[in-house]
């Protein structure tokens, strides 16, 4: 059997439901096999509807206990959930022990819960390379909702970002460092924070800081913020008026510096500049305060993830974020955002290949090789020569 | 999908039952781990039907039962029985622990490939386990 062929009797088997075909796709995806590009073409059409959301946070944080308690309260509001778990793999062997399983046990046997681990397989950024293949298949298959647990280390802030829907960040109390790392750029991508761990002492100090900070960049109250049509009378600093005059947070830290005393005009503006790049992120992410906007400022939430305290809180602020994007069209602009960049990888990635292949087949890859490689050109223009001969042929 | 990757063997370690000596298990997978195998664990305390479950989503070439408890003639020919209920034909199956002469026979029946015990060399459980995967 040809590869198309076999990729299309596993797809005829996912869309009856066997969820051993679901299992079999995902090792194929992981492993690069030839059936998988056929498996993803056919697979495509039915994806785009599930809600993906990404749990990331330091190592222990109970990212895993969390995601358990997450999908039995999505079961309980008659939700289906995949859970996709992502654990690092050993950089001396290349094997790995995926653990996330082990605090998964509420839902193991319930037919509408499918949980995967993934190795990152030597991928530094906190994800596997295959997740967001991965993920299509969940959603082609179904499911309502995909949890996606990362690493929690490196990288993996921005790619789950790019991947979920909805990112929820997770920290403990008392760590200290973790202020720092929401610093470090964390507060940037959650949409939902969640101090887990809130038996121990330091939660209330923790979701404080991370209260703080969220004021920075962003108005209103937690959740989902609709500002009227005209500004209130006689609003002050807090009314959505002045927010409307410089981005969120700007203001808020020209005035911070202007106490400092010690500034040039060119250090306030580059200030203004630096926080004008964070604000037209938070604002693309999040809205903006302007009359007629609707915004949405991060919830910061405790939990007991252990004994399930607080989770259902946690699902109706992930319900509130999905409202969110659909409401204000964030959810087809997406779509439209992920077809682009996707489309793009792709043709670069093929465009590459096929490129290279030409130029080794003429032999002429081998050659520049050693021309660059001797120092008799230079690389700029051995890349020019190979696409003026061998690109798009 | 674009970059190749290749594929590397999926070992599903258990626990099942009361059994609570874990230390064989974790033994055993960190050694398939060094060897370069992606390793599932289960935890301890499973139901047949739990491991069944895991086995079948994780898409594993092995489920590998450490049992030093004594459950072993009973809840590994159940966990062997739901797999194939369920259409799993092509996934070896490996015990070891506490398992006595005469009772590996009706084991090595039930579908169970080789039984390795106390003392058995993880070296030698790699290579067994890296010859023996089904596909
Ligand atoms: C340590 C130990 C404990 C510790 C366990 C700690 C832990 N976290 O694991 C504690 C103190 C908790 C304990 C408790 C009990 N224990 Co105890 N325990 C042992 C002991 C001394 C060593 C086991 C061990 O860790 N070995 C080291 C590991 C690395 O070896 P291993 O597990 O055999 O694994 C090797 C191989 O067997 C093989 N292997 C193992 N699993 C697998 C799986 C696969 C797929 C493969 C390929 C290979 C493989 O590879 C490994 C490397 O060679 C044994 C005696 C013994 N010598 O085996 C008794 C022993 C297992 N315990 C026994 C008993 C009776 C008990 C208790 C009931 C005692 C009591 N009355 O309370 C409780 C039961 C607890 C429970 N609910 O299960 C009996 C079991 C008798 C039986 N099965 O018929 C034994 C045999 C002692 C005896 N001679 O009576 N125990
Ligand atoms: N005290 C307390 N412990 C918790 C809580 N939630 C989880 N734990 C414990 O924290 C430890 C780590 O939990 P996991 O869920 O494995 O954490 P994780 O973030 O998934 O860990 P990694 O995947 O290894 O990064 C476990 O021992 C949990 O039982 C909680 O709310 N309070
Ligand atoms: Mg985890």
């Amino acid at each position: 059997m040809k590869p198309e062929d076999r990729a299309a009797e596993l797809f005829a088997r996912l869309r009856s439901g066997d969820r051993r075909a679901l299992a079999r796709a995902i090792t194929w995806i992981e492993n690069g096999a030839e059936e998988a590009t056929a498996l993803l073409r056919l697979v495509y059409p039915l994806t785009g509807r599930a809600h993906v959301v990404g749990i990331t946070g330091p190592p222990g944080a109970g990212k895993s206990t969390l995601v358990d308690r997450l999908a039995s309260e999505q079961r309980a509001r008659g939700r289906t959930v995949a859970i996709v778990a992502v654990d690092p793999t050993s950089p001396f062997s290349g094997g790995a022990i995926l653990g996330d399983r082990i605090r998964m046990q509420r839902t193991l046997t319930d037919p509408g819960v499918f949980m995967r681990s993934l190795a990152a397989r030597g991928h530094l950024g906190g994800l596997s390379p295959a997740t967001g293949e991965v993920v299509s298949v969940l959603d082609a298959f179904g499911f309502d909702v995909i949890l996606v647990e990362t690493v929690g280390t490196g990288q993996s802030e921005v790619e789950i970002m790019a991947l979920a829907h909805t990112t929820c960040v997770v920290v403990v109390p008392g760590l200290g460092d973790e202020i720092q790392a929401i610093k470090a750029g964390i507060l940037e991508i959650g949409d939902v924070f969640v101090c887990n761990k809130a038996d121990r002492d330091g939660a209330d100090r923790t979701v404080n800081e991370i209260e703080m900070m969220l004021d920075l960049g962003h108005m209103g109250q937690p959740g989902i913020n609709r500002w009227p049509a005209e500004p209130a009378e006689g609003g002050g600093a807090q009314s959505p008026a002045a927010g409307a005059a410089l981005p969120p947070g700007a203001d808020a830290a020209l005035r911070r510096l202007d106490r400092t005393g010690h500034h040039s005009a060119a250090d306030l503006a580059r200030a203004a500049g630096y926080m004008t790049r964070a604000a037209v992120h938070a604002a693309e992410r999040h809205g903006t305060a302007n009359p007629g906007d609707i915004s949405w400022r991060p919830p910061v939430l405790k939990t007991v993830a252990k004994d399930g305290q607080g989770v259902e809180a946690v699902v109706d602020r992930l319900d509130e974020h999905l409202t969110f994007l659909r409401e204000t069209g964030r959810w087809e602009a997406r779509r439209e955002k992920d077809a682009a960049l996707r489309l793009q990888e792709l043709v670069g990635q093929r465009a590459a290949r096929a490129t290279l292949d030409r130029a080794r087949a003429a032999g002429d890859l081998e050659l520049l090789v050693r021309q660059v490689a001797e120092r008799r050109l230079d690389p700029y223009t051995a890349a020019d020569e190979i696409l003026r001969n061998h690109w798009g042929r | 999908m674009e970059a190749a990757s290749g594929r590397r063997i999926r070992v599903l370690v258990a626990k099942l039952g009361l059994d609570a000596h874990d230390r064989g298990a974790k033994v055993v997978a960190r050694a398939y781990r060094d060897a370069g195998f992606e390793v599932i664990y289960t935890g301890l305390y499973q139901r047949p039907e739990a491991v069944a479950a895991a086995a079948i989503q994780e898409d594993v070439d092995v489920v590998a039962v450490s049992s030093l408890a004594g459950a072993h003639g009973v809840l590994i020919p159940q966990l062997i029985q739901l797999l194939r209920e369920q259409g799993v034909d092509d996934v070896l199956i490996l015990a070891g622990g506490i398992i006595p002469e005469d009772e590996v026979p009706a084991l090595l029946e039930a579908g169970v490939s080789r039984v390795f015990g106390p003392g058995s060399d993880l070296e030698e459980i790699i290579e067994y386990t890296r010859e023996n995967v089904k596909r």
